[in-house]
Formats: structure tokens, C-alpha cells, sequence
């Protein structure tokens, strides 16, 4: 089928769907007409019952909690299948790491970005651990603070030192990351099983609303998830880093 | 009824539809991945609609009292989670576009069919 023939087909198809997703989204309320009424009990009973004041925190890691395990694990396989996607070919080899594609011309780093993606590593990393723990509080949580995390290795690399990143993260520890992470989700849900009566159960202390220490399981959750989530990121950036940095046309496999 | 009612949806209409567009006439398989993207973002436009209540604020109630007009917190979490795996899932394919540009060295989905005949 060529371009055409494909565009030709799909403006009638589309025009079709768009008429049916136009003629169903004037059937709806109006936007800011909220209908359900889980919001609304959620919104009024999610302090009381879980002391968590992000009601969002609380239905992603303790309503929902099983659902989010069923995510982090899509996340999880998702990490794992770039990871066998992209390890070294038959008829490739691992040369000494490099700062640019080989055969590619490229400009060096200039001193105000090496300066400055430095300077900015501590606070970057600082942050996101504020964002990991403070999720059962304020915006952010353990996806937020993990991509946040994460983004420092991208620093590391932006501040022109490849060699130095894979210097200090070393692949076992970062795997290592990746799998307590989705394991500690399993193992606080077990915990709930064990001293709760179900599983994910919120059966630790909830303390006072507010405090850094409140909310029960939602900020070890919110840890682990954090932990897999800036692992998980950190190893798909050394994954694609590694394709043209380090591997290249050889004699053998790796 | 006002247009301004039921924007959100239309523009969530519009995201998926023009990134569908843009697969279906991709001639390189980075950017079909991206058009994915853009049509996965229709979801997240679709939920905050959903869930939104004229004049809520965010479903934190760190320093406003229980009770102040907030939006439904579970598409929130929602929309949360979808971008998240949405991310990984395009890293996914992503690297499915790297391996197949090392096996077959090209990225266009016609020259890849000619090829398998």
C-alpha cells in the first residue's frame, strides 16, 4: 500500500471516528460538571482514614495499591526488555568507553555547561529525595522524585563525562536499585497480608497528618517506587549511551 | 451548549486522531514512536477532563482544610501512572527502532515490509 492509497484510506476513517468521538463527547457533562462520587468521598474521607494529605498519594499507593503494583511492574518489564533489546550483537565488541560516536564529528563540551550540570547535580539529587519523601504531603512522590533522580545521571552525561558516569554507577548496584525496588512494593504488600489481614494492607502506624512520618505504608511504598523508578531510568540512559558509546562493528561477541 | 464545555474532550478527539495521522503516514519508525506518544497524551487530557470540578483545586490538602472544592484525585493517579508507562513503553520501542536499524539499516516501515517480501 503506498503512502497514498494509506492517507486516502484513513481521512474517511478518521473523519468517521472523529464524528463518533465528537457526537459521544457532547452526550457527556459539561467539563467541570463532576459526576462520580468517588472523588468526592475520597476527597473528604482520605485524611481522616489514611492521614496521607495528598489524596492523590493516597489513592495511587493505598486505594489503589494493587494497581500500582500491576504498573510499576509494566515499568519494570518494560526497563528489563530495552535491557535485552539492546545488549551487544553477535559481531559486535565492547570497545574502551568514549565520549562521542566514533567516525561523528562532534563539539566539545564548553565549560559553562560542564560547570553548571555539576553545580546543579547536588541540588538535582537533593530535590528529588525531598520529592520521594515528601509524596504522602505535598505534589510528587515516588514516580516524580525517581524521574528526578534519574536526571542527574543525565547531568553527569550532559556535563560531557561519559567515562565518569559509568565510573559511578556501577551496572550491578543500579540493577541491583531496579529490583529491590519492585520488590520492596511485593514486600511492604506481604507485611499488610501478614499484620493487616490483607494484602497491601495499611497496617503500620499512621501517625499525625502532615508530619514527614504519617500516612503509614505510603512513604515506604512511595521509597521503594522512587528507588525502581530512578534505577529503572538511570539504566534505560546507560542502555542507549551504551549503543553508540560503547559498542561498536567487532570481531566477536561480548 | 458552549463550545468552552466540552473543549478538553475535543482537544483529547483532536491529540488522538492527529497522532494516529501520523502513524498511520510515518516513513520512519522514530517519529510513528513519537506519534504514540501524542496519542497516549490524548488519555491524559481525557482523564483531567473527566475528573475536573469548575473551580477545584489540586486534592492536597497540606495547607487548605478538608472540605475546600478539589478535583477527583482518582484520574488523577490515573494519569500519574499512564505517563509514567508511557514513558517506558516508548523507551521500549525506542529500542526496538535502534535494533532494527542495525539489522536491516533503515528506519522506514515500507522499505521494511519490501524487505520481507
Amino acid at each position: 500500500m503506498t503512502p497514498v492509497i494509506r492517507r486516502r484510506a484513513f481521512v474517511p476513517a478518521a473523519a468517521v471516528v472523529g464524528g463518533l468521538l465528537v457526537w459521544g463527547a457532547t452526550g457527556l457533562p459539561p467539563v467541570g460538571v463532576y459526576r462520580g462520587p468517588y472523588g468526592l468521598v475520597l476527597n473528604q474521607v482520605a485524611v481522616a482514614e489514611r492521614h496521607a494529605t495528598n489524596v492523590v498519594a493516597a489513592v495511587t499507593f493505598d486505594y489503589r495499591g494493587i494497581d500500582t503494583m500491576g504498573e510499576e511492574f509494566i515499568l519494570f518489564a518494560a526497563v528489563i526488555g530495552v535491557a535485552i533489546l539492546l545488549r551487544a550483537m553477535r559481531g559486535e565488541a565492547e570497545h574502551e568507553p568514549q565520549e562521542a560516536v566514533r567516525g561523528r564529528r562532534v563539539p566539545g563540551t564548553s565549560n559553562a555547561v560542564r560547570v553548571v550540570g555539576l553545580a546543579l547535580l547536588g541540588p538535582i539529587v537533593l530535590f528529588g529525595i525531598y520529592v520521594v519523601a515528601h509524596g504522602h504531603l505535598t505534589p510528587g512522590g515516588g514516580f516524580q522524585g525517581g524521574v528526578v533522580l534519574a536526571t542527574g545521571a543525565l547531568l553527569v552525561y550532559l556535563s560531557g563525562e561519559y567515562v565518569t558516569l559509568r565510573r559511578v554507577q556501577p551496572e550491578h548496584s543500579i540493577d541491583l536499585g531496579e529490583a529491590l525496588g519492585a520488590g520492596g512494593y511485593v514486600v511492604v504488600g506481604l507485611f499488610g497480608l501478614v499484620a493487616g489481614g490483607a494484602f497491601l494492607a495499611n497496617a503500620l502506624p499512621l501517625g499525625t497528618a502532615g508530619t514527614l512520618l504519617s500516612a503509614g505504608t505510603i512513604p515506604v511504598i512511595n521509597l521503594a517506587v522512587g528507588l525502581e523508578v530512578a534505577a529503572g531510568f538511570t539504566l534505560l540512559l546507560s542502555e542507549f549511551l551504551e549503543q553508540t558509546l560503547v559498542l561498536g562493528p567487532g570481531r566477536s561477541g561480548r | 451548549m458552549k463550545v468552552m464545555d466540552y473543549l478538553p474532550y475535543l482537544v483529547s478527539a483532536w491529540l488522538f486522531l492527529i497522532g494516529l495521522y501520523g502513524i498511520v503516514t510515518s516513513r520512519n519508525l522514530i517519529h510513528a514512536v513519537t506519534c504514540l506518544a501524542v496519542v497516549q497524551s490524548s488519555t491524559y487530557v481525557l482523564l483531567l477532563a473527566i475528573g475536573y470540578r469548575r473551580g477545584g483545586t489540586a486534592p492536597i490538602f497540606f495547607d487548605v482544610p478538608v472540605g475546600t472544592r478539589a478535583v477527583d484525585p482518582v484520574v488523577a493517579s490515573l494519569a500519574l501512572t499512564d505517563v509514567v508507562v508511557g514513558a517506558t513503553v516508548t523507551a521500549l520501542l525506542l529500542a526496538l527502532a535502534v535494533q532494527i536499524h542495525k539489522r536491516l539499516g533503515t528506519l522506514d516501515p515500507d522499505e521494511l515490509r519490501a524487505m520481507k517480501g
